[in-house]
């Protein structure tokens, strides 16, 4: 295997290294290291970063490749800057088993372009009524460990506290899709100011509040760990906060547009903002940043969500809720938590590589950047601007709600066990 | 006046008086043997229904008649929410047909504003109602049926029973205005605060909690739970349709519970000030919301608003597909030939 040569990064936006990568791994961190026939990336004033994870990414196949396949959001994900993304489970079939997890896992190491880590079903069709076969998927091939009914609540108590406890068996993790149904029958947006005078159906805050609230609860009555998706409200928040001063396994995940965008977007009855959870209200954006930054919300995940053109031209109760998200969350991140002063290049790489692998229990990803690592590399220019425009998107769908938007920052190379994935930019 | 007509919180003062008088000069021709205008002769006008309302369809209908227009009625009832037709396509079809004005019914709240600001249709885009959004000619024509009863008066006092033709060029300064029942999903609720605010009326909502939307409070509006309190001092009493589904729904215990709290009765009637009007969107509940002995008396303007919705549709029409002049002065000209 060819040898390549990162010179003069910053490494976590610190320090001015070369970064040395041979045989898939980290073969030396320095300064002046030889190039000795090595690739070389020169990345003065770029930021070298882990791999970035997500916890939260909706891949499509099998089932919808009209939207989205493992190939293309795998090539979104690398031009993201990502070396991992855990593909959600409501596929058609639903990732309910040993079989479908496998399928999603192998179809993801043909891509080359970034691994893919499949999550599985909590329940049989995600219908919440009978446990999926938990232990056949956590023994497969695909090894799975985190386990959703994504687009759906797991909202019975007692199917909760059971996988709860169950998963306990494989160091598994239960990811909640917090929403309790009977609250949001028929939902179109944040229950609130906005929602009165668009007359659309409100989804209130306590719909999503009142279900993390009882799951900490009934993780920390069964000794297990929980992971709140998507965690959208400054109540739910305060409940995390409340749950892990307790010393209880919680951990969460905020997405890129609950950081940065509002409930007032909807005025525009544009379905490009219709997502779930919804977009809620600025005072809910500033304490969600505020508890990334602190570390209550662990990590950014990007619940990417690829629709098809149709599913969105359309009025807003028809549209599908849903935004893709991986070609553009370390921008988002940089835009709302770095050039805010909230979060240093560090802290993005912990919230978005270090943590999220640690709570998939992802061996080789989240690792830090030091001889014999395995190299798995994102390096950013963080002084680039440029205008979104999703006709350049390596996913299969547009719905990207930042069209138009000026956004900070660019990943450059993106290195998948050494090998680059992108260069300049580009998908190699 | 813009392009179309979404919600009657884009209407200025200026373009709500505007309307209402020219609705005022376009009622004149109702009581015509003739009563047709050539005003938008060979101009397409397409009724948008994906929700049943036979009644707005045909108030948009005799309006555009009457104005001379060509109908057209396309009826894609079930909406696109189900298997029909998307209302994309629904909208390049009409394009290919060359209508010149939608008028659209919705169940999906923002429907219209999807039309107007999308480019599926080069044409003016009213909004006949939109889920539990808004409709604009609704809130219109009540401040039609307010203003010729209520508009300033010698001395600025409201006179009871004016006829047509008062209050042109008047608002509704200084009127008080209560509107009771279904605040929450009402369009019609959320169109007449707007828009008899911008008149100058005070508005004063009435429901039980269950019944108002979150976030009311910062509506341009004052907010009561207690209809008889709310009744006394106001110039018009609003009772919006109540369905009596919204009890399976828990929004009130039973029907039984909902017309004593919130019914108007004939007692009730009683202690209003004598100049003050009761108005009802209908089709009105019997029994539920309004008794028939309320529904039937000389104060109820239900009859009223209906006429009157023609006028305001006609000057809609009319202001949206191009008139510059005042609506009847063309008329005028036209006769004179
Ligand atoms: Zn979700």
């Amino acid at each position: 295997m060819s040898t390549t040569l990162i010179r003069g990064a910053q490494v976590l936006g610190g320090e001015t290294r070369d970064v040395l990568i041979d045989g898939g791994l980290v073969a030396a961190v320095g300064t002046g290291l030889a190039a000795d026939g090595a690739e070389v990336y020169e990345a003065a004033g770029q930021i070298l970063l882990p791999g970035l994870v997500d916890l939260h990414t909706h891949l499509r196949e099998p089932g919808r490749e009209d939207s989205e396949t493992v190939l293309t959001g795998t090539r979104a994900a690398a031009l993201g800057g990502f070396t991992a993304v855990h593909a959600m489970a409501n596929t058609f079939p639903v990732a309910d088993t040993a079989g479908v997890v496998e399928q999603v896992w192998r179809l993801g190491r043909e891509s080359g372009y970034c691994d893919v880590q499949p999550v599985g079903a909590v329940t049989v069709g995600l219908a919440g009524k009978q446990l999926a076969e938990l232990g056949a998927m956590a023994d497969s091939a695909a090894g799975v460990r985190v386990f959703s009914d994504d687009g759906k609540c797991v909202d019975d108590a007692v199917i909760m506290r059971r996988a709860l406890e169950y998963v306990k068996a494989f160091d598994g993790v239960i990811a909640q899709h917090a929403q309790e149904p009977r609250l949001t029958e028929g939902a179109q947006m944040n229950e609130g100011v906005v929602s009165g005078e668009l007359g659309l159906r409100g989804w209130p805050a306590v719909a999503e509040e009142s279900v993390i609230a009882r799951d900490v609860l009934l993780a920390a009555h069964v000794g297990s760990r929980v992971h709140v998706c998507h965690l959208s409200t400054a109540g739910s928040v305060e409940i995390v906060r409340w749950a892990k001063s307790k010393g209880w396994d919680v951990t969460a995940e905020v997405t890129p547009h609950h950081l940065l965008l509002t409930d007032e977007l909807v005025r525009t009855y544009d379905p490009v903002y219709k997502v779930n959870p919804p977009l809620r209200t600025e005072a809910d954006v500033l304490a969600l940043r505020e508890a990334l930054a602190d570390g209550t919300i662990d990590c950014v995940a990007t619940d990417h969500a690829p629709h098809p053109h149709e599913d969105k031209d359309c009025e807003w109760a028809a549209a599908a809720m849903g935004m893709v998200g991986l070609e553009t969350a370390l921008s988002v991140v940089q835009h709302t938590m770095v050039d805010t002063g909230l979060l240093d290049w560090a802290g993005v790489a912990d919230r978005m590589s270090f943590r999220p692998a640690a709570i998939g229990r992802l061996a080789g990803h989240g690792r830090p950047i030091a001889a014999g690592e395995p190299a798995n590399l994102t390096l950013v220019d963080p002084a680039y601007r440029g205008v979104v425009n999703p006709a350049g998107f390596a996913s299969r769908s547009r719905n990207t709600p930042y069209e138009g938007r000026e956004l900070p920052g660019r990943v450059t190379a993106t290195f998948l066990r050494g090998t680059a994935t992108v260069r300049d930019g580009k998908l190699v | 006046m813009k392009r179309h007509l979404i919600s009657a919180a884009d209407l200025t003062h200026d373009d709500a008086t505007l309307i209402l008088d020219t609705a005022e000069e376009l009622a004149r021709i109702a009581g015509r043997s003739i009563k047709k205008l050539p005003t938008l002769r060979g101009r397409t006008v397409v009724n948008l229904f994906f929700e049943d309302s036979t009644r707005t369809r045909i108030s948009f209908e005799a309006a555009a008649k009457r104005l001379s227009a060509d109908v057209i009625n396309f009826s894609a009832k079930g909406s696109s929410v189900s298997k029909g037709e998307s209302l994309k396509d629904t909208a390049l079809t009409l394009q290919a047909m060359g209508a010149d004005a939608v008028v659209i019914r919705h169940p999906s709240s923002g429907a219209p504003h999807r039309l107007a600001t999308s480019d599926w249709i080069g044409g003016s885009v009213v909004n006949a109602g939109d889920g539990t959004h808004e409709h604009p000619t609704q809130a219109l024509l009540d401040a039609f049926t307010m203003r010729r009863h209520l508009a300033g008066g010698p001395g600025g006092g409201p006179t009871f029973h004016r006829g047509p033709g008062d209050g042109t060029g008047r608002d509704l300064a200084g009127r008080r205005i209560t509107v009771v029942g279904d605040v929450l999903h009402s369009r019609v609720a959320r169109s007449n605060v707007a828009l008899l605010t911008t008149l100058g009326a005070r508005v004063t909502l009435v429901a039980p909690p269950t019944l108002l939307p979150i976030g009311v409070e910062h509506w341009p509006c004052e907010v009561s739970y207690d209809l008889d309190r709310a009744l006394a001092g106001c110039d018009a009493v609003m009772m919006l349709r109540v369905q009596s589904e919204r009890m399976n729904a828990a929004f009130f215990p039973t029907e039984r519970e909902y017309s004593r709290r919130y019914g108007l009765d004939g007692t009730r009637m009683a202690a209003l000030p004598e100049h003050a009007i009761v108005m009802h969107p209908g089709p009105m509940n019997r029994g539920m919301e309004i008794t028939a002995e309320v529904a039937d008396s000389g104060r109820c303007t239900a009859v009223e608003q209906v006429a009157n919705g023609v006028s305001v549709r006609m000057a809609v029409l009319y202001l949206l597909l191009g008139g510059n002049e005042p609506a009847v002065t063309t008329h005028r000209t036209e006769e004179s030939k």
